[in-house]
């Protein structure tokens, strides 16, 4: 039997909820016109697949509600039905802008939860691919803020950094993107010293290169008229409403995993935590770009400190051993067998870990029964709880500042949609 | 300042009838309580002077698919004073399938409550707006439930003709 | 077109016209890209100053369907979403190709669970299927010299007469 249905109208219960919504906006010459508008999941602005559904007054935003779950591919049920490894590759395709940090911090939680550490080696070369990545997303954001507010010449330019990062990944581990560097006990390869002295090149030639990209924008009326003031969020908001990571800090606390629970060897590395005070749009623009200069000090200190040694665990029941003593040792050929087949079993129990996303704080809850397979899996998303300031963020703005705010949030719809 | 002291006691003389069990796995602490008390307890520990658990980092549920208390309801919190991270668990069970929410106290907890309502159908009291979060509003059952398939239910979702 | 319909044998004349305005075609295909997930910031990554797409014919990466031919969908539909990836399927003028890009579309990809659609072709006709997780962008751009082969080796009578579509009808599964 068919029905003829319009599936993607607006559901009653969003309208309801738009109407109820608490708007202290006055408005001298009011119009008498509101209307509810859809700026969909398709659009070339909103950063993936958001829908926001807003009431206007002309073109002034009274309410918005932000509606969720066009990418929700069911992560968290997946997770409880393979093992820790397996789980790998699909926490690349969570920030799928930085995929090492979400490996990085998947790893890290099940190490806290199964009681083992990597060697220093692997976790220093953790801490590079980390802060790679937090380059690699903060130049998309910038430039794709750029793109939404009109100046499409940085989106080429930034892009074309990001393709240098890209090159070293692909020399790294064989894969310019999604790539499941790190494993359960260390980093799946040793770095390759092409990979090190490219890594070395990039930095050193990224500074004049961001330069040019800052005296460009920086002082352009265009730019800074249509982002200064827009969105702002006082300290104690930003905190109420669960931001973390560069939104937080651009609006004046100075909270940051790495300082606040350090975690790899942070607390030996020397470097700033950027903050600024005004906490509207263009804070959060100029933090990133002085976060990016913070992750090329940060990588440059690593480079010099990095050991010489081992990058896997040897530790036989919990990490999976070299694939050139699978073919030749018994021993190592059972346990490759056993935590393939039934999984690391890590002890009863639960633990929660979080890192220092380059979004904000990317945090794994584990519950686990000793079975190879956690029992729940939460993963603690940091775009999903900056969505939700949205609505308050928008309000009183005109629909063009709407693009800017949600460029300047900076949501990736993978990880928010789980 | 040793904090896996001085929470339960502090606790224990706010809320003379509350009964903790605390533990500690891998350098967390736990505690957990009736859920009746959740919504003093989360005030208490938010307005204190000495605590000051300002931020809510996530609240979730876990399905233990026994008949008894079959879910439990777990809060993280974290004071940026002091860099110390708390978790509470509440058990609720199937008959009485309700919780005092938490909304008032922290407003992180909005989205993150209405993501638990959604996914395994724990309904928050005092709520502003609990709808479901990523399931389409038609969808009549609760994914991460263990009773609920890994594929899905067929004809629970639809699709457009080709 | 009047011309070609008065030209329905296949003289020298039909023939010669069919492959100028096949030419014509597949040298300027607009892509609109349906970008969804991951695979949307390899897309992104094609239209960069190293893999350019626009050498190929592609210049502008329009958003709205009325001005497309190819629509690139790049990243993993769910059931939620693929109503509204029909609804834009159907607003885009005839003629029109598809790219499934990436293993979500083709097939679901590694998301085999109650919320992702195990392959688009259960609801869009699918010309070029591509593999990959996501594809790198040289792949793509295989996927659109394919697509522009296929375009040239097609009549201008094809795309004449063709019934509209029915619009928002739900299947029953």
């Amino acid at each position: 039997m068919e029905r003829i249905q319009l599936p993607d109208d607006v559901h009653p219960k969003i309208i309801q909820a738009l109407l109820d919504m608490e708007t202290d906006i006055k408005i001298e010459d009011v119009l008498d016109n509101e209307m509810i508008l859809n700026m969909g999941p398709q659009h070339p602005a909103t950063h993936g697949v958001l829908r926001l559904v807003l009431r206007l007054d002309g073109e002034t935003v009274m309410a918005c509600v932000p509606e969720l779950g066009y990418l929700h591919r069911g992560y968290e049920k997946m997770a409880e039905n393979m093992s820790y490894y397996e789980f790998i590759p699909h926490t690349d395709r969570l920030d799928y802008i930085a995929p090492m940090s979400n490996n990085v911090a998947w790893v890290l939680a099940v190490e806290k939860l199964a009681g083992i550490e990597a060697p220093p080696r692997a976790q220093y070369i953790r801490m590079m691919i980390a802060e790679l990545a937090r380059m690699a997303s903060h130049l998309v954001a910038i430039g794709s803020l750029a793109m939404d507010v009109g100046a499409l010449t940085i989106f080429l330019w930034t892009l074309r950094e990001r393709e240098k990062i890209l090159d070293v990944w692909d020399i790294l581990c064989g894969a310019r993107f999604t790539n499941s560097y790190t494993r359960i006990g260390g980093v799946a390869n040793d770095a390759q010293p092409e990979a090190l002295a490219k890594v070395k090149w990039f930095i050193d030639q990224y500074e004049e290169n961001i330069e040019e990209v800052e005296k460009l924008i920086n002082t352009n009326r265009i730019f800074v008229d249509r982002m200064d003031g827009v969105g702002v969020i006082s300290k104690e908001d930003a905190i109420q409403i669960g931001f973390t990571g560069p939104n937080l800090r651009a609006s004046g606390a100075a909270f940051d995993l790495r300082r606040a629970t350090p975690y790899l060897f942070y607390n030996e590395i020397d470097f700033e935590v950027p903050t600024y005070t005004q906490g509207d749009c263009l804070a959060r623009y100029f933090l990133r770009v002085d976060e990016t200069r913070e992750s090329a000090k940060i990588i440059r200190q690593v480079l010099d400190k990095m050991p010489r040694g081992e990058t896997i665990l040897n530790s036989p029941k919990k990490v999976l051993p070299h694939k050139s003593e699978i073919y030749s040792s018994m021993e190592e050929l059972i346990h490759d067998f056993m935590i393939v087949n039934f999984g690391i079993n890590p002890p009863v129990g639960e633990s929660y870990h979080a890192i220092e996303n380059p979004k904000g704080e990317l945090g794994f809850y584990f519950v686990s029964k000793g079975e190879g397979h956690p029992w729940k899996c939460k993963i603690r998303s940091p775009s999903m709880v900056n969505i939700q300031a949205i609505p308050l963020l928008v309000k009183g703005q005109m629909i063009s500042d709407v693009v800017a705010i949600v460029g300047s949030i900076d949501p990736i719809m993978g990880e928010a949609d789980k | 300042m040793n904090f896996k002291e001085i929470i339960p006691q502090k606790l224990k003389e706010k809320f003379p009838e509350l009964d903790i069990e605390v533990s500690d796995f891998r350098n967390d602490l736990t505690l957990k309580f009736d859920k009746k008390f959740i919504r003093d307890v989360s005030f208490f520990l938010k307005e204190d002077e000495e605590l000051q658990f300002n931020f809510c980092e996530d609240v979730t549920a876990i399905d233990w698919a026994v008949r008894k208390n079959r879910f439990t309801v777990v809060y993280h919190i974290f004071s940026m004073k002091h860099n110390f991270r708390l978790r509470l668990k509440c058990d609720v069970d199937e008959s009485d399938l309700t919780i005092d929410t938490v909304s008032s106290v922290w407003k992180t907890a909005n989205w993150l409550e209405r993501e638990t309502y959604d996914m395994y159908g724990v309904k928050f009291n005092n709520h502003p707006d609990l709808r479901r979060m990523y399931m389409p509003e038609e969808f009549e059952y609760h994914p991460l439930r263990k009773d609920f398939p890994l594929m899905g239910i067929p004809g629970s979702l639809s699709l457009p003709r080709k | 077109m009047g011309l070609e319909a008065k030209l329905k044998q296949e003289g020298f004349f039909a023939t010669k016209l069919d492959a100028i305005i096949a030419w014509s075609r597949k040298n300027s295909v607009w892509p609109m890209p349906m970008g969804i997930s991951c695979c949307a910031i390899e897309m992104m990554a094609v239209g960069d100053p190293k893999y350019d797409i626009a050498r190929f014919g592609s210049e502008v990466m329009r958003f709205t369907p009325r001005q497309c031919d190819l629509m690139i969908v790049a990243g993993t539909v769910t059931y939620k979403m693929s109503h509204v990836v029909k609804k834009i399927y159907d607003q885009m003028p005839d003629p029109k190709w598809v790219i499934a890009m990436g293993a979500c579309t083709s097939s679901g990809g590694m998301y085999r669970s109650y919320s992702v659609v195990q392959g688009i072709d259960q609801f869009l006709p699918v010309d070029i299927y591509l593999a990959g997780c996501p594809p790198r962008p040289d792949n793509l751009l295989n996927a659109l010299i394919q697509i522009q082969e296929k375009i040239g080796r097609t009549k201008a009578s094809d795309f004449q007469n063709k019934p509209l579509p029915e619009l928002n009808v739900i299947q029953n599964n």
